[in-house]
């Protein structure tokens, strides 16, 4: 028998009017893993968690999502998955601890359990010095940990996570990827979006790049970085003339260009070999580059390669993840 | 499709859907009780048109009993109404934030989530009408009522404030957001004006009168007035449950048509 699937999607489609937001997406995941579903604003990242977590429903194809149809056993899928949205969903005037046990309480718990519960994930998740006060002196970061934890009373077989680190400082952001990153080993599956390359590289073992309503790539975060060159030579040139003409006469081998300081970056293998041949080649006659560089590839270079635009949102475009 | 999935287990027991109703409705009392602001300024406004009408204009309004007394009904369903428009937003709050997603992924069925918000609704209209009475018992209010006529009064009330909170619910489902959804707070600061909430029908310019004398807040005050006074009722009460009813009924539809809409 086959490695049973925790997420399994054929041809999902998405329109609101005009707008094509998924263009016939798959989707497969394996039990037990974590899968990145990486894509800038507006890519559909959202759209599709609602429509595996059966909020929404699609146009078009079909999902199995812990083994359940997204659309004839929603009951049944519902009681097996849980979803942290990309928006904070705790009650503000409710204590973390209040919180969490009415999650429970949801979840069929009788109180006694619900209770203790709460005390567990409080204190795993180093709130319970905060799990007596209310949600809303909370951080961005514990109220994000709160969230998560309120998606685990009752342990699911596939956690769903919208963007679990958008706007949250660097700090918290790599206490929230240490705390998926310990959830994977209790064996369930992680569904995560993100708009962060690093985030994906850090957290899942397949990665998913959606751009425009499509799957571009798919594969671990090394079948991806192949996909481009593993690596790939800077020069540094001369002055602004040789630069415009090396980038003409090399045309669809420049990968990369920062014209403000004159580089220009082909593709490598990075080994001795080919870096001496590639100089030798373009510069012939060694004076017009004046240093060189070697970049290996990052989920950034795969990014930019398969879409044609970069990825990360600058900083300041990044919007809080709280509600109002 | 293939379906090797069979393996993975069923996490959660099955839930009862009557701890998600009671669950629910403790998350919405809780939480008003942690907002007491809220209570405070749907009970100020009323007190303070109260006493306003009774110190400044009662004088000249001739009503054939101690103003107070004439006034104080309206003043209970205006307390009643801005206390309802508290629920709109409420309600607005959670479709508007992340919550609904959570709730609605956890399988929590709207007419739970909805009955939270309107119990914790009843629950405040009953402490701050409570409050009302007592600030107009100080300033001179002296009903003539049995504990029947009073019990009649309190259900003819609590089935209004029911009404109010099941609109206020389907408000606050309607409009995109908390502030607009604190708009229902206008519509109720109006509706009282033209009925026998603060002078009677009859001084009313004529074109008035038969709204006044039709619409659904009319037959209530008259059965409050009437009951607590001690008067005839007359076919008052029916009047007032018949129209109380019929819009609850339509309010809990309409809510059942909204939620649908906003939760494809
Ligand atoms: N209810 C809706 N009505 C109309 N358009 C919508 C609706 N929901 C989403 N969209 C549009 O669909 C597109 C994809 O939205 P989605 O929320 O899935 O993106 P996302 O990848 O999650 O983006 P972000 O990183 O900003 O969260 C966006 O252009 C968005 O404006
Ligand atoms: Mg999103």
């Amino acid at each position: 028998m086959a490695q049973p699937l925790a997420v399994e999607a054929r041809g999902l489609e998405k329109s609101y009017g005009d707008l094509t937001v998924l263009a016939g997406v798959d989707l497969t995941v394996h039990s037990g893993t974590v899968y990145g579903l990486l894509g800038p604003n507006g890519a559909g990242k959202t759209t599709t968690v609602r429509i595996l977590t059966t909020l929404l429903r699609p146009d078009g194809g079909q999902a199995r999502v812990a083994g359940f149809d997204i659309e004839r056993e929603r009951k049944s899928l519902r009681r097996n998955i849980t979803l942290t949205g990309q928006y904070a969903a705790v009650d503000e005037l409710q204590t973390g601890e209040e919180n969490l046990i009415m999650m429970g309480r949801l979840r069929g718990l009788p109180r006694p359990d619900a209770r203790r519960r709460a005390g567990e994930l409080l204190e795993r998740f180093d709130l319970t010095e905060a799990g007596r006060r209310r949600a809303s002196t909370y951080s961005g970061g514990m109220r994000r940990r709160l969230d998560l934890a309120a998606g685990l009373v009752v342990p699911p077989s596939v956690i769903f996570l919208d963007e679990p680190t958008t706007g949250l400082d660097l700090r918290s952001r790599q206490g929230m990827w240490q705390v998926i990153g310990d959830l994977v080993s209790t064996g369930v599956t992680v569904f995560l979006t993100t708009q962060y390359l690093e985030e994906a590289d850090q957290l899942a073992d397949r990665i998913g790049v959606i751009d425009g309503g499509k799957l571009v790539a798919e594969g671990t975060s090394a079948e991806l970085k192949s996909q481009v060159a593993d690596a790939r030579l800077d020069l540094t040139l001369a002055d602004r003339a040789t630069y415009d003409h090396l980038h003409r006469t090399l045309d669809d081998r420049v990968v990369h260009t920062d014209p403000a300081r004159l580089v220009l970056g082909v593709p490598t293998d990075g080994s001795a070999r080919h870096v001496r041949a590639l100089l030798d080649e373009i510069d012939p006659n060694r004076s017009q580059v004046n240093k060189f560089g070697l970049h290996n590839a990052t989920l950034d270079d795969v990014f930019l390669a398969l879409t044609g635009h970069p990825a990360e949102p600058s900083h300041d475009e990044e919007k809080e993840p709280a509600g109002v | 499709m293939s379906s090797p999935t069979l393996a993975l287990p069923t996490a959660a027991p099955a839930p009862s859907r009557l701890a998600d109703w009671t669950t629910m409705i403790g998350r919405c009392l809780r939480v008003s009780r942690r907002n007491p602001e809220a209570i405070i300024i749907s009970l100020a406004l009323p007190i303070m048109l109260m006493l306003l009408f009774v110190y400044l204009f009662g004088g000249a309004i001739n009503t054939g009993t101690a103003y107070v007394t004439y006034v104080v009904p309206g003043v209970l369903l205006l307390c009643a109404g801005f206390g309802c428009s508290i629920t709109a937003q409420t309600v607005s709050h959670d479709l508007n934030t992340g919550v609904i997603d959570r709730f609605r992924s956890m399988d929590v069925s709207g007419a739970a989530l909805l009955a939270g918000h309107v119990v914790a609704s009843l629950a405040r209209n009953v402490v701050a009408t409570t409050l009302v009475l007592v600030v107009a018992f100080l300033i001179g209010f002296r009903p003539n009522a049995g504990l029947a006529d009073w019990l009649a009064a309190g259900g003819i009330l609590l089935l209004f404030m029911l009404m109010m909170s099941w609109l206020a619910a389907a408000v606050g489902l309607l409009t995109k957001s908390p502030e607009g959804a604190g708009g229902f707070t206008f519509f109720v600061s109006f509706l009282p004006y033209p009925s026998s909430a603060f002078v009677p029908v009859h001084t009313m310019p004529s074109w008035i009168q038969g709204f006044a004398e039709n619409q659904p807040i009319t037959p209530v005050i008259e059965s409050l007035r009437a009951l607590l006074l001690g008067l005839p009722v007359g076919s008052h009460p029916l009047h007032a449950i018949l129209w109380c009813v019929g819009l609850l009924a339509v309010s809990i539809w309409l809510s059942g048509v909204l939620f649908r809409r906003r939760t494809g």
